[in-house]
């Protein structure tokens, strides 16, 4: 595509691997013990990287198959999903339907607005703007999802006194349940909005420089980030409230019940 | 228990319509309630008549169900089996916050929900299913008054309240709602003989208010206490109604 940038070559990327060396020797040296944990991350990033960029090749050459594009899409999505309850403390029976259903939902409409109605993406070249769109978007709304699904769990289970008396007291669900879903969804919020605040001023975001080393004009490149940047932070809030307000529904009843005992640790 | 799904048409109710003094304010009909891990019934087809003007006591042994039964009676436990008729009618899910706020089920340890009393007492009023009613000062303090208690008391952060203190600002706070049952759960199992008979005391004069539309049901070990609170004893034992041990007493 575009030559306005070096190309780097697999001897460069052995010279820049070696700093990983001199890194090892030094551990060895002070007896810091990271030698083996350096290895294992050089390594991983190296066959995970490559991977991936072979993966992309290939899809971006099949790219007017656009379900090869639609795929690798949905795969992406299905880990992401995956990946947001592995942690979470208190589970419940549908946990990680919720988590795909929210992930997929929010992630999904959010890259079509950016994709087709922001940046107006033509149908062939949606390899090349989607799959990178979807990623970072994935990326976020997973760690608002799995936050704020964690953070939920344990709201309903500290405050289970306060939403029972509320409840007896003719509290609807909802009323019940909002200051521990509010908790939630601002849990999983403070990631993103942490990011929002100071970007730009702490680091060039990774996006940026991956434009700038391009040879992307800087305000072309700064505009594309604040695109994603509200893609981003659409998408982490999108995810974390469908997923707060599935998971309500599933841990009360529609008798205005609530039912701890679906919290399980 | 859902709204729709009542299988026994209100027959029996037609008859007492006429005569609306009669007119359970609850009716529950063979609740059926499963253990959950599949051991068995935690409730096992109780059948319970609250009419206008009864003061019931319940009984049994720990793990009777008592605590169960009654959270059933509020609707607050999903159940498997059985009916529950408010006024005669089944209650339609959206209206179960209605019926809890004339039906209020008061737990053994209840949460305070407030940095101060006073803020508890004003709490269930930012209900939706309170909004058109308003927190009354005078009332509240009337009551504390009664109790050896002033006004002092709704200044006080919830945290420092003692265990018989919590109950009974959990008591007033349903008392102030002015609901037409009350389900109390051991209100006085943790409280010394003064906050008890305290208790009590308030309980008597919330029901003598309006002997006619009230009810309530009162889970108690105390034999004494039930002899002069309540006029009739239920007993629960694994889930199932015990045979009565006694006649109900005439109390007019």
């Amino acid at each position: 595509m575009s030559p306005d940038y070096i190309e780097l070559t697999y001897g460069q990327l052995a010279l820049a691997a070696s700093l990983m060396v001199v890194c090892g020797a030094i551990s060895l040296a002070l007896q810091l013990g990271l030698e083996r944990r350096l290895a294992l991350g050089t390594l991983r990033t190296i066959v995970q990287l490559l991977l991936l960029g072979w993966v992309l090749r290939w899809v971006f050459a099949a790219a007017e198959q656009w379900y090869y594009v639609v795929t690798l899409m949905a795969a992406m999505t299905v880990v992401a999903g995956t990946a947001a309850v592995r942690r979470v403390e208190r589970r419940y029976a549908g946990l990680l339907v919720d988590s795909l259903l929210a992930i997929w939902l929010s992630a999904w409409c959010v890259t079509a607005v950016g994709a087709f109605g922001v940046v107006q993406v033509p149908l062939e070249r949606l390899a090349q703007y989607g799959i990178p769109l979807l990623g970072m978007v994935l990326h976020n709304t997973l760690t608002g999802i799995s936050l704020g699904i964690d953070r939920l769990g344990s709201e309903l289970a500290g405050r289970r006194d306060e939403v029972e008396t509320l409840l007896a007291l003719g509290a609807t669900r909802w009323e019940a349940a909002q200051g521990a879903v509010r908790q939630a969804v601002r849990t999983g919020l403070i990631p993103t909005l942490n990011t929002m605040m100071v970007l730009g001023i702490v680091s060039i975001p990774g996006m940026m420089t991956g434009q700038l080393l391009a040879g992307i004009d800087p305000i072309q490149a700064a505009l594309y980030q604040m695109v994603i940047m509200f893609l981003i932070a659409a998408g982490a809030s999108l995810g974390t409230m469908t997923v707060g307000l599935l998971a309500y529904r599933r841990l009360f009843t529609a008798e205005h019940q609530f039912l701890p005992g679906r919290l399980k640790k | 228990m859902s709204g729709s799904g009542g299988r026994l048409p209100t027959l029996p109710f037609r008859l007492e319509n006429r005569v609306s003094a009669t007119l359970p304010l609850i009716e529950a009909r063979n609740l059926r309630r499963r253990h959950p891990e599949g051991r068995g019934w935690l409730l096992d087809g109780v059948s319970v008549t609250l009419l206008p003007g009864m003061r019931v006591a319940l009984d049994g042994p720990s793990g009777a169900g008592k605590t169960l039964l009654l959270r059933a009676l509020a609707m607050l436990d999903p159940i498997e089996d059985g009916e529950l008729f408010w006024r005669g009618k089944p209650v339609a899910r959206a209206a179960v916050p209605v019926f809890r706020s004339r039906v209020i089920y008061l737990h053994q340890r209840p949460a305070l929900l407030g940095e101060t009393v006073e803020a508890a007492f004003r709490r269930p009023f930012r209900l939706k299913v309170h909004g058109a009613s308003r927190y009354d000062e005078s009332r509240i303090v009337a009551w504390l008054e009664r109790l050896g208690r002033g006004a002092g008391l709704l200044r006080q952060p919830t945290a420092e309240l003692s265990g018989g203190e919590r109950q009974m600002v959990a008591l007033l706070r349903a008392m102030q709602l002015d609901p037409a049952v009350l389900l109390l759960d051991e209100p006085a199992a943790a409280l010394d003989a003064p906050t008890a008979e305290s208790v009590e005391c308030l309980v008597a004069e919330w029901f003598d208010a309006a002997p006619a539309r009230r009810a309530f049901c009162w889970v108690s070990h105390d034999r004494r206490q039930a002899a002069h609170m309540t006029d009739r004893t239920l007993r629960l034992a694994a889930g199932r109604m015990a045979p009565p041990q006694e006649e109900p007493k005439n109390v007019p």
